[in-house]
């Protein structure tokens, strides 16, 4: 699509942690649990600019998570735990949590740079 | 991921390759852990030059490694980041609360 070197490792990183927190918090290491991953270019006007980004929807069929828990923790305290969160926000332009039929599903968009649209691909 | 020892006079050195993440990240958590406290050095560092990627996971084993160090009265070093590497600590605002060095001359020389 034409990431920046950087973008691609926020993305990366994004749905890695994203992925970990499923794993440990919604599922509590049990292994073998479905998860899926969905990605699709997205147009959307953001900031009044039309922008090309990239989504990604992670379903997972465990129990409702509390959007509480999803704000992260305040950065101040230099202590292991809480991480995670704090990097997906920093990782990408949307992050959307929704409840569908006994599903989880977790919504990120990063959007392209106006100058990475003119990246060859 | 791989992890190995070198002890020098001075310091022991962890060289780590490939990723830092939540299944490798214990083991690194573990190996630094027991070094720090069973072993009782006094310089710990760890070679992040062939260190691909790293997670809060990662970073979480690194901190508890931080405060083990400071218990013990020993130093806990990190050198060789890469630039994801590098921009993950700067996104947990670590970057100052660690001991970092480009590379392991200055390190040693630390």
């Amino acid at each position: 699509m034409g990431f920046s070197a950087r973008d691609c490792r926020s993305v990366t990183r994004a749905v890695d942690e994203a992925l970990t927190n499923i794993i440990r918090h919604t599922y509590h290491g049990r292994p073998e649990q479905p998860i899926e991953v969905a990605c699709r270019r997205v147009r959307a006007r953001v900031d009044g600019r039309r922008r090309e980004g990239l989504e990604i929807v992670l379903t997972d069929y465990g129990a409702a998570v509390d959007p509480k828990t999803m704000r992260g923790r305040s950065l101040n305290e230099i202590r292991p735990g809480g991480l995670g969160l704090h990097y997906i926000r920093q990782s990408m332009d949307a992050m959307e949590y929704k409840r569908i039929d006994r599903t989880n599903q977790l919504r990120l968009v990063k959007y392209l740079l106006p100058e990475d649209s003119n990246r060859v691909q | 991921m791989k992890i190995s020892a070198r002890r020098l006079e001075t310091a022991t050195i962890f060289d780590v390759s490939g990723d830092i993440d939540l299944a490798s990240s214990p083991e690194i958590r573990k190996m630094i852990l027991r070094e720090l406290r069973e072993s009782r050095t006094s310089k710990v560092m760890v070679n992040l030059t062939e260190v691909r990627y790293i997670d809060s996971s990662g970073v979480a084993s690194f901190l508890e490694a931080l405060k083990a160090s400071r218990d013990c009265g020993s130093r806990l070093i990190l050198f060789g980041l890469g630039p994801g590497t590098r921009e993950v600590f700067q996104l947990s605002r670590l970057l100052k609360i660690f001991e970092i060095y480009d590379g392991e001359d200055q390190a040693l020389g630390s």
